[in-house]
């Protein structure tokens, strides 16, 4: 029998320089997906193996690793993959966001400012931002050649129509450099406007569907909208009960089965820095 | 004072400690060994090894104890191993003519050369549960060995011309999906590629669907066969191929109907499968789809689901099927709680606008 | 030929790794200069600098192509020993380009441009040059740049504003551009554009 030996950060180093020649190629071509050759990994597709192949191939002995799955560096698939790295890349890891070198992140973005020198990785689950309006990859790599971009107008316009509001709250569509349509993974609408011009390398990795994608530091990334109908954030109008932010993306916590909820930071390290605050019961 | 949940390690590792003790059920009943599973289980092993991409029946027998029969797990487990395998090469070609033949059947010709061997099959057992199954057996019966070949029925076809040539050109160098990400329109070598690390189940519910009319192919099971090949690999540097060492496989051939076309005589055509291992229905239904993927090079219509190349190639791997569709059970917190603010306030608006006796929002135009 | 074979990363995992930060730093900040740390030597002439970079990216998938200056069987013979890279007389049939005498370099046109359907099927070119702090001096823009960014290199192709201007007017295809100098990388991704000299 085989016994099993591992390399550093898990991947072999063919499959290392295979991945970070797409990403090179992705950082070139803002936005476009590039497809490469996905390995499976020991933890299931759909689970941040695309996020965890680009966190694997660019990762070294330096680095500080910072992993959150909805905003939480204490979510159960955020610390199996921060542990996963730990152990087979002996890298050293922080909940910090400001001390993090690489911060692999499932759905959200972090609301303390990237600087620059940082990657954010983030895990994709359906890359192709056309895909529920044309599921053929024949035609939609078609309309990105082209920048035939009309189709995800019409959708979001027969939004309006319907209830008078684009109806899309995450994976909102971005347009960046204003060629590539991108899908900016799964992360509320909130989050979109901290991809624009941010000084910190975005890296996107989708495992089962194959393709990384990149937003380069100060890079412009527009959300999609119309003249009529701007784009808008939203957040829920609460307080954070643990620190009183009235600036963080909130989740809401249902305390009791008559109606009691609060609002809390999704974002823990966040949430941390802004010290206590008294609770108020919504 | 509400504290957010922490505590996600020491719930995995307890969540680890528990399955482990699962996996292993009651402690006064033997623990399985891998001989065991690899001896009692052979098809189970087959069909790990062969959607796991990996010849290996010790490793496949280790991970569907892992996953404690799960088989779609052990694929999974197989998968990931392979994936971390340094890559030396690719194997020449096996040569299914010279196998030693177990099993060897054909629904096309009542006799030819080499005959039919009909093997160890479940074909013509009755479906009794037999509880005696752990009773001694009996020893099987043997005869003098064929010392002929066993040429391939559809060979015997193609010497007549009947039947399509299969495509022999050296000059193609066969792709690998596991090293080249699939893109569409996909040749033939990547479909098969595709289909034979495909579910089982998909393949199977696939290649009946044309049977009932969805991408109707007129199929006849030329032929079936079992047995071990040699597997050899070219050495650079020796200038010769090495042979590695035997393994098992099951082919089939499917011979289907071809009307023909202006410029071509009607002939029969091939829906082509393979698999490690005895994997019998596994290699019938993928020649049954293979067949069907072929609409397009035949110039057949293509409107079944079983010939839509997209559909069946980006949904045949069981490994990342189950990984999509488990991952559901991952945290969506964020994304709920937007839409669950989008909600609101849609309602919101709805009502205030019933309030004032107006006219609900307006329908999108069609 | 085992002479003149030069040495490969000493420790190939973590080589690796740190080289191809320098150059993902590089791509991502068009015309900043990132240090390369010294863990191989190619064949003469072929600078540690451009030999880890080489290292670090290609392999038996990625076709080479090596202008006449580096085309000698020391280097062939050193890449294919310690990359499995297939050497490629074809420049329009190259992953990667291999650059020795930048003044000398031909056309970008005549690599892999990719198409637009798949415009990262392109060829990255890496020039080996003297300098990245002497020689043409040029203000950039695009993606990965704040404002504009100072870039310099010596040596470079002849008519180096007109090249960049074509390549830039092909996006999404086109190719990529690496400078090696002796201990230092920088890049210019078909989206830099050169908005003048400064």
């Amino acid at each position: 029998m085989n016994a099993p030996v591992y390399n550093f950060a898990y991947l072999d180093e063919q499959t290392k320089r295979m991945i970070r020649r797409a990403i090179l190629k992705a950082i070139a071509i803002p936005g476009y997906q590039v497809p490469f050759a996905s390995r499976e990994m020991p933890m299931p597709y759909g689970w941040g193996t695309g996020g965890v192949q680009v966190t694997a191939a660019i990762v070294g002995p330096d680095d500080i690793l910072k992993v959150i799955d909805q905003g939480s560096d204490d979510t159960t698939n955020a610390v199996s993959i921060r542990k996963f790295f730990a152990r087979t890349a002996g890298v050293r890891t922080t909940t910090s966001t400001g001390d993090a070198t690489v911060i692999q992140t499932r759905h959200r973005i972090p609301e303390t400012p990237l600087h620059a020198g940082q990657i954010l990785v983030y895990q994709v689950p359906i890359p192709e931002p056309l895909r529920f309006l044309a599921p053929r990859e024949t035609e939609t790599r078609r309309m990105h050649a082209l920048s035939e971009y009309g189709l995800m107008h019409v959708k979001l316009y027969e939004d309006i129509a319907r209830h008078g509001h684009i109806a899309t709250t995450y994976a909102y569509p971005v347009k960046v450099d204003s060629r590539y349509v991108m899908d900016p993974s799964p992360i509320p609408k909130f989050d979109n406007p901290k991809m624009n011009d941010s000084p910190a390398l975005q890296l996107f990795g989708a495992g089962r569907e194959k393709r990384i994608y990149a937003i380069p530091p100060h890079t412009s990334v527009v959300s999609l909208d119309f003249e009529d109908h701007p784009f808008e954030r939203y957040r829920h109008e609460a307080t954070c009960a643990i620190c009183g932010a009235v600036d963080s993306f909130l989740d809401e916590v249902v305390t009791d089965d008559s109606g009691g909820r609060m609002f809390v930071c999704s974002d823990t390290d966040y949430c941390a820095t802004q010290g206590p605050h008294e609770v108020k019961r919504v | 004072m509400y504290v957010a949940v922490k505590g996600g390690e020491r719930a995995i590792e307890n969540a680890h400690t528990l399955l482990a003790h699962e996996r292993r059920g009651d402690p006064s009943v033997p623990e399985l060994s891998l001989a065991q599973i690899s001896q009692q289980l052979t098809l189970a092993v087959d069909r790990v090894m062969t959607e796991g991409s990996l010849y290996d029946r010790d490793l496949a027998a280790l991970a569907i104890k892992q996953a404690r029969g799960d088989l779609i797990e052990a694929i999974f487990l197989l998968r990931a191993f392979r994936a971390t395998l340094p890559r030396f090469g690719a194997t020449a070609p096996v040569d299914t003519a010279a196998m030693d033949i177990r099993r060897r059947i054909s629904a096309t010709f009542k006799d030819l050369p080499g005959g039919q061997v009909l093997g160890p099959t479940f074909d013509y057992t009755h479906r009794l549960l037999e509880p005696s199954t752990d009773a001694p057996v009996s020893e099987p019966a043997t005869g003098a060995a064929y010392e002929g070949t066993t040429p391939r029925v559809t060979d015997l076809l193609a010497n007549d011309d009947l039947i399509e040539r299969d495509d022999n050109s050296a000059s193609a160098i066969p792709g690998d999906l596991t090293r080249e990400p699939l893109s569409f329109p996909a040749e033939r070598d990547l479909r098969l590629q595709n289909l034979a690390r495909g579910d089982e189940g998909f393949l199977l519910a696939l290649g009946y669907s044309t049977q009932r009319g969805y991408g109707r192919t007129h199929p006849f099971a030329g032929e079936i066969r079992l047995g071990d090949v040699e597997v050899e690999f070219f050495a650079e540097d020796a200038g010769f191929a090495v042979p590695l060492g035997h393994i098992t496989m099951t082919e089939c051939q499917m011979i289907n109907q071809f009307a023909g076309s202006a410029t071509e005589a009607p002939k029969f055509t091939r829906g082509y499968g393979l698999a490690f291992g005895h994997c019998e229905r596994k290699v019938m239904s993928m020649a049954l789809v293979d067949r069907a993927l072929r609409a397009r090079e035949l110039g057949e219509e293509q409107a079944a689901p079983a010939q839509d190349e997209e559909f069946v190639l980006s949904h045949s791997d069981n490994v990342q099927a189950t990984g999509f569709v488990e991952h559901l059970k991952l945290p969506h917190y964020v994304d709920f709680q937007a839409e669950l603010g989008l909600v609101r306030r849609l309602r919101a608006q709805f009502e205030s606008a019933q309030d004032v006796g107006d006219v609900p929002v307006r329908e999108a135009a069609e | 030929m085992t002479q003149l074979l030069g040495t490969g990363f000493t420790n190939p995992v973590l080589s690796s790794q740190s080289t191809f930060r320098a150059v993902i730093d590089a791509l991502a900040l068009p015309g900043s200069i990132q240090p390369v740390a010294r863990t191989a030597t190619g064949p003469d002439p072929l600078s540690p600098c451009a030999a880890a970079v080489a290292l670090s990216l290609v392999d038996q998938d990625t076709p080479v192509w090596l202008d006449q200056s580096l085309a000698s069987d020391a280097i062939a013979g050193w890449l294919r020993f310690h990359t499995g890279a297939p050497i490629t007389a074809d420049p329009a049939n190259c992953a990667f380009a291999l650059i020795g005498d930048p003044a000398n370099a031909p056309a970008f046109a005549r690599f892999q441009l990719g198409t637009s359907d798949y415009p990262d099927r392109s060829t990255t070119i890496l020039l080996q040059v003297d300098s990245l702090t002497a020689g043409p001096s040029w203000t950039l823009a695009g993606p990965g740049i704040r404002g504009t960014q100072h870039f310099q290199a010596s040596p470079l192709p002849p008519n180096f504003a007109e090249r960049i201007a074509a390549n830039n007017a092909l996006f999404p295809c086109g190719v990529d551009l690496l400078f090696a100098a002796d201990d230092c990388v920088a890049a210019l991704p078909r989206t830099s554009r050169l908005i003048g000299a400064s």
